[in-house]
């Protein structure tokens, strides 16, 4: 079966979001393949493993986003792919689910294609789901576990994972699955993937490559990002010879404060 | 000259780091507390494929090169010390010598299990009595028919109770003209009859690692399993000591790493006189010292691994670079506990275990003492490298990838 997992380079999740004149700075935090998308390249890669045929990993970044596709492929997935093109650089997930749409259509006959459920620095989740209804296949989102891939009769049956539990949900193929951190353990790189990755040529298409001109206007600007307003902090110690005085002068505090 | 890492040294060192992170870090402490090997580290380590990371794939490896071993040592080390030392014995002192030393058949029966991670080895040549002085040991191995007998015990050797093989050196020849004539080493299956093995307990670190003892009373090792010539094992032993220094060395850059960025962020966080301590230049002095030996540690390292990776004999290099960064690691340790003040003492933080850790790799694989005078000997021009009957194969990419 072929199947495309979609991939972000995202700043490593220990990295300190600040704020430097109106734009989010996350300073020289390492860049790393969103840990979310490591579950979907595991995912991806299981599904190959069980059926066959290949995965190609699929990112939409800069140039430096290659480096993210490289720990894709050295976790095993077959080829890689960049979307790039300066017309990128504002785009919001309406931008890049047009474009990944586009690139996916590109390659031939996936039958399914998988996301992380969210990328860590922009944290909308929608870009799986934007991608199906661009493409016009059903989204499963939220997916904790599969339960039965069949790709000869192209269906799949899936668990959803929900606040009151899990919802099986049962879909024909193609699809886009978009899944989450209890659907399985990502495999570490092998050294024989590490040594095919780093020798990898990457291909980059532009959005003239995808087909995407002109690029559209993204809908959503953030045009000044501002740090939430630090909390003061103080401490008091509140007076009494006894505990009993003490418990006392505190419930009148608590009072005072309105917090009780 | 170019100091940058590639996108292969880079992928290396980012998957070690994860693994050791992820799945020894989180639960060190403990093992170190019980005295105990964790028993899933040596299995997954061999899953990964980080126990056969430097051999040639034909031979089970995985076909890197002796930067990536460096690389994969210092971030093992950079969380437990237990974990390099696996590296030292099971590559550095055993297999890296049979792929030195072995010859096909032996490196079809001992080095392919090893690099595929399905057998443990380990190198054992100190002995109660001897140490630094290697040819004074005491272990015999008389020759009966097309076999040996070996006796004798070997003591502060790590994995002794793990390992399923031992490189070993015994005394062949009782009267050799020259003490470090008349030895010979041997690849000894521990589970023969007459061997048994223990581990070591009250140990000052690597407390989270196996250390023991061998005692072989009567070993039958047929003369396949002697590694070299007969009368070559002291020479077998000083090349062993080259990869396993060189392992020791970059691990002990890791553990720097750890001193210093423990260091860091207990620093900027803790406070007196209301600043952060990482405010007050005698701090700022400890964390400065630390940060420049790491970076020196380093560069002794690679070098050494380059030396190694071109196939030039690195005896003096790689003794320098561990010399070095373990006499380096242990101050930086005692210095991050001194950052840490009262907290450093205790195992609430990690480094106390730096420290303790730290002062073994000052003793083995040749005491800094002893490096000194080797260092000295190259410096004088007392002491030069003779070529050997078997060098170290420099590392080439095509042979060590070539399935």
């Amino acid at each position: 079966m072929k199947v495309v997992v979609c991939v972000k380079q995202t700043p490593d999740t220990a990295a300190t979001l600040t704020v430097v004149e109106g734009k989010a700075a996350w300073g020289d935090a390492p860049l790393v393949l969103n840990p979310w998308d490591e579950y979907a390249v595991e995912q991806a890669l299981r599904a190959k493993e069980a059926h066959g045929g290949s995965v190609t990993a699929l990112s939409l970044g800069p140039e430096s986003a290659k480096e993210a596709l490289k720990q894709a492929l050295a976790m095993g997935c077959d080829e890689a792919i960049l979307i790039s093109d300066p017309g990128f650089e504002t785009a919001d997930s309406l931008v890049v689910s047009a474009a990944l749409a586009a690139a996916i259509k590109k390659i031939e006959s996936p039958d399914i294609i998988f996301f992380g459920k969210a990328a860590v620095d922009t944290d909308t989740g929608v870009t799986g789901p934007q991608v199906a209804r661009r493409l016009g296949w059903p989204s499963l989102n939220l997916v904790a576990a599969i339960t039965q891939l069949d790709p000869g009769a192209k269906t799949i049956t899936v668990e959803r994972l929900l606040e009151e539990g899990r919802q099986i949900v049962r879909s024909s193929l193609p699809a886009v699955v978009s899944v989450v951190k209890e659907i399985n353990e990502p495999r570490y790189p092998s050294f024989m993937g590490i040594r095919k990755a780093s020798k990898a040529v990457i291909p980059t298409w532009t959005a003239a490559e995808i087909g995407l001109q002109p690029i559209p206007a993204p809908a959503l600007t953030w045009p000044e990002v501002t740090a939430p307003a630090r909390a003061e902090q103080s401490c008091e110690f509140i007076p009494g010879d006894t505990p009993q005085q003490q418990a006392a002068g505190l419930v009148e505090r608590m009072i005072a404060e309105k917090l009780i | 000259m170019d100091f940058s890492l590639g996108p292969e040294h880079e992928l290396v060192q980012k998957m070690v780091r994860e693994f050791a992170q992820k799945e020894v870090a989180p639960f060190i402490q403990e093992w170190d507390r019980k005295q105990q090997m964790a028993p899933e580290v040596l299995p997954r380590m061999g899953k990964l494929g980080i126990l056969g990371i430097c051999f040639p794939v034909s031979l089970g490896g995985q076909g890197m090169d002796f930067i990536s071993l460096g690389l994969a040592c210092e971030e093992l080390e950079a969380v437990d010390t237990t974990l390099r030392v696996v590296m030292s014995v099971h590559v550095g002192l055993c297999g890296l010598s049979l792929l030195q030393w072995g010859t096909e058949a032996q490196q079809e029966e001992f080095l392919i299990p090893l690099a595929r991670g399905e057998k443990i080895g380990c190198g054992a040549f100190s002995e109660p009595g001897a140490g630094t002085d290697v040819a004074n040991l005491q272990t015999t191995a008389k020759q009966d028919g097309t076999d040996y007998i070996l006796n004798g015990e070997k003591m502060w050797i790590s994995l002794a109770s793990k390992a399923d093989f031992a490189l070993l050196t015994a005394r062949t020849d009782p009267s050799p003209k020259r003490r470090s004539q008349g030895l010979s080493s041997f690849i000894v299956d521990l589970r023969s009859k007459g061997v048994t093995t223990g581990d070591i307990k009250g140990k000052l670190g690597v407390r989270a690692g196996s250390t023991g003892w061998i005692s072989m009373q009567d070993v039958r090792v047929p003369q396949t399993a002697r590694l070299g010539e007969q009368g070559e094992g002291f020479k077998i032993t000083m090349s062993a000591f080259d990869s396993g220094r060189y392992t020791v060395a970059a691990g002990a850059a890791g553990l720097i790493r750890a001193c210093l960025e423990a260091s860091v962020a207990y620093s900027k966080d803790r406070k007196t006189f209301g600043q952060p301590i990482a405010d007050h230049q005698l701090v700022q002095a400890k964390i400065a010292r630390m940060a420049s030996d790491y970076e020196i540690a380093k560069l002794l390292f690679l070098k050494a691994g380059w030396l190694k990776n071109q196939g030039v004999r690195n005896t003096y290099e790689t003794s320098m670079a561990k010399r070095f960064a373990t006499d380096a690691s242990f101050n930086a340790a005692s210095e991050a506990i001194a950052v840490h003040g009262s907290y450093g003492y205790s195992d609430e933080f990690a480094v106390e275990r730096y420290l303790r850790n730290a002062r073994g790799a000052m003793i083995y694989e040749g005491t800094n003492e002893i490096h000194s005078l080797i260092q000295a000997g190259y410096a004088l021009g007392d002491r030069t490298d003779k070529a050997l009957r078997r060098e170290m194969p420099g590392y080439d990419p095509e042979r060590w990838q070539a399935v």
